[in-house]
């Protein structure tokens, strides 16, 4: 397998682990999320200094990065997931804009707008390959336990599922946590693929990318938020004579996505044993009915 | 300096108002945060750059173009995204989504069809300063701040003294029970995105002229929702006070402690606020029913 190739699925990988906390956080619990890029940023920051500062094995660096973005997810959340969405919404765009401008004016540590080159790159493909499935499996478990339906009630009508006793703040605070953890990791992992990281690397476009990918493959499917992750990484790649039209494409999708077809393209199918056989039989069926005629 | 300061930062604050009214003015019928409301603030700003740079238009004649051709695309953007998720009652997360879709393709339609390069305003008043004393108040800041002010006049008497304005406040109450009373929904909200879209048509040009223009410019939307926050979303006088706050407060920072920690400062007012007095100044705190 070339590296190039091997690099795009790397990099579908990595998005991919990203796009599975914010479909839990923004599709399955309904709190809009726009500042996963700052999220992103402190786990590859904190992994990178941990690889480099203080020499430590890559796996602790990682899980380090998991933990410190974890922790200042919860602290974000405390405040701002009490509120309404458009609060939340506006505190993560402004906390991930916050960030990047901390890493800027940390020149001593985090060399400023320049960033961090010749980070040693430790990211190999099955090791994404690996995170990436059990990330997936995790969350396609999560949302259908009693956990998850708690999440999507939450979604549905926060009133409602508080009066039938769901801690609607706790789940919020749980998906917004688990979010943080994903792409905490997804730094990480990004940032000892490419071996540099720079602040503009972790700017809204990087969120807006995010954001795009869960609603393109449904909001409530987390079948369509991998398929859309590993779609919209390659496409840019095969069209990069459009790019510059990239993000005004990604801008018209989602508006049409919303007016027409809100659940995005797969709405709630999951990719189950019973879903695969419930399509089986319905095409067979199908084909049969055209037989007789 | 002290004195210097906060001209500085009324000045910027008229800006933040502008944008902030328009903000607070849609969330408070259609309970949403428009976060396109940027992008129209730079549509404005380049309608007004175009009349005055292509067709040499004087600036009373820019000034009334950009405010009536903003108000325009606001509607048509209204119709576009809002409407059809309006007509099936889609969640109000629906809503974000749309608006946060149109916000980045306006901004990257512009990077690549006007380009991403700033733009500076031809001079439309003397830079010269007139001084009082040891203050000095640049022409600029001051055509701001009055421009500002006959255009929030102008928006109060709207809304406080014609039947329209009264329609307005009616929906925001309940807008179900407003179109109960005879009152369209639907034109409603498109004079409510056309003022909205004004105000912010005009702000943009005063922000071009003070700075530049650029096609990202619709950043300054976070600073419209701190300032709406800050003074209580949803409500005009509020989204006011909020903005020359915040104008001022950035300003001092700016002015005394780090220029680059300024957004910090401003972000970290919101965030302050939201845990103080989550209603913001202004605002009242209302309880979710079912």
């Amino acid at each position: 397998m070339s590296t190039y190739f091997q690099g795009i699925i790397i990099l579908a990988g990595i998005n991919l682990i990203a796009v599975l906390g914010l479909s839990l956080l923004t599709g399955f619990t309904g709190s809009f999320c726009f500042g996963q890029a700052g999220f992103l940023a402190v786990g590859a920051y904190v992994s990178t200094l941990m690889t480099m500062k203080l020499n430590m094995p890559f796996l602790i660096s990682l899980s380090t990065g998991m933990m410190a973005t974890g922790l200042i997810s919860i602290l974000l959340g405390y405040p701002t997931l009490k509120l309404k969405g458009d609060y939340f919404a506006i505190a993560t765009l402004g906390f991930s804009e916050a960030i990047r401008l901390v890493i800027e004016n940390l020149d001593k540590v985090t060399g400023g707008a320049r960033g961090i080159p010749g980070i040693p790159t430790r990211t190999t493909l099955p090791l994404v390959i690996l995170m990436a499935i059990i990330a997936t499996v995790c969350i396609r478990f999560y949302v259908v336990s009693r956990h998850g339906r708690n999440c999507i009630a939450v979604r549905e009508d926060e009133t409602a599922a508080q009066s039938i006793g769901i801690n609607t703040f706790r789940y919020k605070q749980i998906s917004f946590f688990i979010n943080g953890m994903l792409a905490g990791l997804a730094g990480g992992l990004l940032a000892h693929y490419v071996g540099f990281i720079q602040p503009s690397m972790f700017s809204i476009i990087k969120s807006t990318e995010l954001i795009v990918m869960v609603i393109f493959g449904g909001m409530h499917s987390v079948t369509g938020a991998t398929l859309a992750a590993v779609v919209l990484t390659a496409l840019p790649e095969v069209l990069r004579t459009a790019a510059a039209w990239r993000l005004v494409a990604y801008g018209a999708v989602v508006v049409f996505i919303m007016v027409v077809r809100p659940e995005g393209l797969l709405g709630s199918w999951e990719l189950s044993w019973t879903s695969l056989r419930v399509l089986w039989l319905s095409s067979s069926s199908r084909l049969r009915l055209l037989r007789k005629r | 300096m002290f004195i210097q300061q906060i001209i500085n930062g009324i000045s910027i604050g008229a800006v933040y108002a502008l944008i902030a009214v328009g903000y607070s003015l849609v969330y408070s019928v259609l309970s949403f945060s428009n976060f396109a409301q940027g992008e129209i603030l730079m549509i404005g700003a380049y309608i007004g750059f175009f009349t005055l740079t292509l067709l040499r238009m004087p600036f009373s004649i820019a000034i009334t173009v950009a405010t009536i051709g903003t108000g325009i695309v606001a509607i048509l953007l209204e119709k576009i995204g809002y409407r059809p998720l309006r007509l099936r009652l889609s969640p109000l997360l629906y809503f974000m989504i749309t608006a946060m879709g149109l916000s980045i393709f306006l901004q990257n339609f512009a990077i690549v069809t006007i380009g991403p390069n700033f733009r500076t305003y031809p001079d439309v008043i003397a830079t010269k300063p007139f001084s009082i004393g040891e203050v000095y108040i640049g022409r600029l800041d001051l055509l701001i701040f009055v421009i500002t002010i006959i255009s929030l006049t102008i928006l109060t008497w709207f809304i406080y003294r014609t039947k329209e304005g009264t329609a307005i406040r009616a929906a925001s109450y309940n807008m179900r029970v407003a179109s109960l009373m005879g009152i369209n929904p639907d034109r409603i909200v498109s004079i409510v995105f056309f003022l909205a879209g004004a105000t912010a048509g005009v702000g943009g040009m005063l922000f071009g002229i003070k700075y530049t223009v650029y096609p990202w410019m619709g950043i300054l939307t976070i600073k419209a929702f701190i300032a709406a926050v800050v003074g209580g979303l949803g409500s005009l006088p509020g989204a006011v006070i909020g903005a020359f706050l915040l104008g001022i407060t950035e300003t001092f920072v700016a002015g005394y402690v780090s220029s680059a920690l300024r957004d910090l400062f401003s972000f970290a007012l919101m965030i302050l606020i939201i845990i103080i007095r989550p209603g913001g100044l202004m605002g009242v705190i209302t309880q979710e029913k079912a």
